[in-house]
């Protein structure tokens, strides 16, 4: 993207959570791109039906990014929050592994997985959730993709036990092919 | 043998389509092996694909033996390539000496059959499967101006898009 407009080049991450509706990305990327600001990277997620996102924005400070986004938020209801971050682009890990664990949902399911993977040495890069089947018999899915210091056969040895607690785990090798 | 420099996207230069090749001559044997050196001089890469290189010809090469116990047939070098046949769907990661610092999923066939001639004007056949199908997948891309960010799909979600 273009270089902002501004001198300003401290990094800030935007959040934005609240009751989704069509329109919320447009309207708030409209009221930055007006403002003289620069995007970064993005992600924006419904969580349980709720709009949130977390947004990498240059080329104000803080007060002036509030001034912005806040008639948006504030029309639409949604909360914001702003944090100075160090922009880290052009940095990219790459992931060497990717994880799944899925299951009948209960409580403990995250912790005891992650658990496992931070003490393989596992740098989670990427980690998504989900709640489907029926409200009676909800399950639970975690994927996750992470650079394994230690190897992917590590990474496997740590979460085997969690299959003895009824949920299953597939560990694989991810290989980018660079061409 | 020299080491060509790699174009880079946003260069519009990516995008276009290559001519076939038909002067099977000692200034190609010399552009193999130069494209062979640029492709083993980038950090992992299994493969090129002569367009990368600023020279719109239908050219890729292709070589995947760095990688342990998977089929393959070492390195291909594959002039007017054609895929005359594929088979299955499978999504896997790409990445690319012309885009840095961005890999992307993407799904490709999971095995293929290409049709080309060697560096002596030699029609061969190969029947590539899984990685090595996936890199020639991704290079013959090249060659009509397609990269792997005209392919790619979300990761979040086990989704495929619909045929058009």
């Amino acid at each position: 993207m273009a270089e902002p407009m501004k001198s300003d080049n401290q990094w800030h991450m935007l959040t934005v959570i609240g009751a989704d509706r069509p329109g919320i990305v447009a309207r708030l990327t409209e009221a930055l791109f007006r403002g003289g600001c620069n995007l970064g990277e993005a992600s924006m997620v419904r969580l349980g039906g709720n709009f949130s996102i977390m947004l990498m924005v240059q080329g104000a400070d803080a007060a002036a990014l509030e001034r912005l986004v806040r008639p948006v938020t504030d029309a639409l209801g949604l909360r914001l929050h702003l944090d100075p971050i160090h922009g880290e682009l052009h940095q990219h890990i790459e992931p060497n592994v990717q994880v799944t664990v899925y299951g009948a949902d209960r409580p403990g399911i995250v912790a005891q997985a992650t658990a496992a993977l931070a003490a393989a040495g596992l740098n989670i890069l990427d980690l998504n959730t989900d709640v489907g089947g029926t409200a009676e018999r909800p399950i639970y899915i975690m994927l996750i993709d992470g650079h394994a210091v230690e190897g992917v056969a590590a990474v496997e040895r740590a979460i085997a036990p969690l299959r003895a607690g009824g949920v299953e785990v597939r560990v694989s090798a991810l290989d980018t092919m660079i061409g | 043998m020299a080491v060509f420099e790699v174009l880079q996207y946003p260069d519009p230069r990516l995008k276009q389509v290559s001519k076939p090749v038909t002067a099977f001559d000692a200034a190609l044997q010399s552009f193999l092996a130069d494209l062979e050196a640029t492709m083993r001089a980038g950090p992992g890469s299994v493969g090129i694909a002569a367009p990368q290189v600023n020279h719109f010809f239908r050219i890729a090469i292709v070589d995947v033996s760095s990688k342990p116990n998977i089929p393959q047939h070492g390195c291909l070098r594959l002039i007017n390539p054609e895929i005359v046949q594929h088979a299955g769907e499978v999504k896997g990661r790409e990445g690319c000496m012309s885009v840095p610092d961005y890999t992307g999923t993407v799904v490709r066939a999971q095995s293929v059959r290409v049709r080309a001639q060697d560096a002596d004007g030699q029609c061969r056949e190969f029947d590539c499967e899984g990685y090595e199908a996936r890199a020639v997948q991704h290079e013959l891309d090249h060659l009509d101006g397609l990269l792997f960010l005209d392919r790619v799909v979300s990761p979040r979600h086990d989704l495929f898009r619909r045929k058009r």
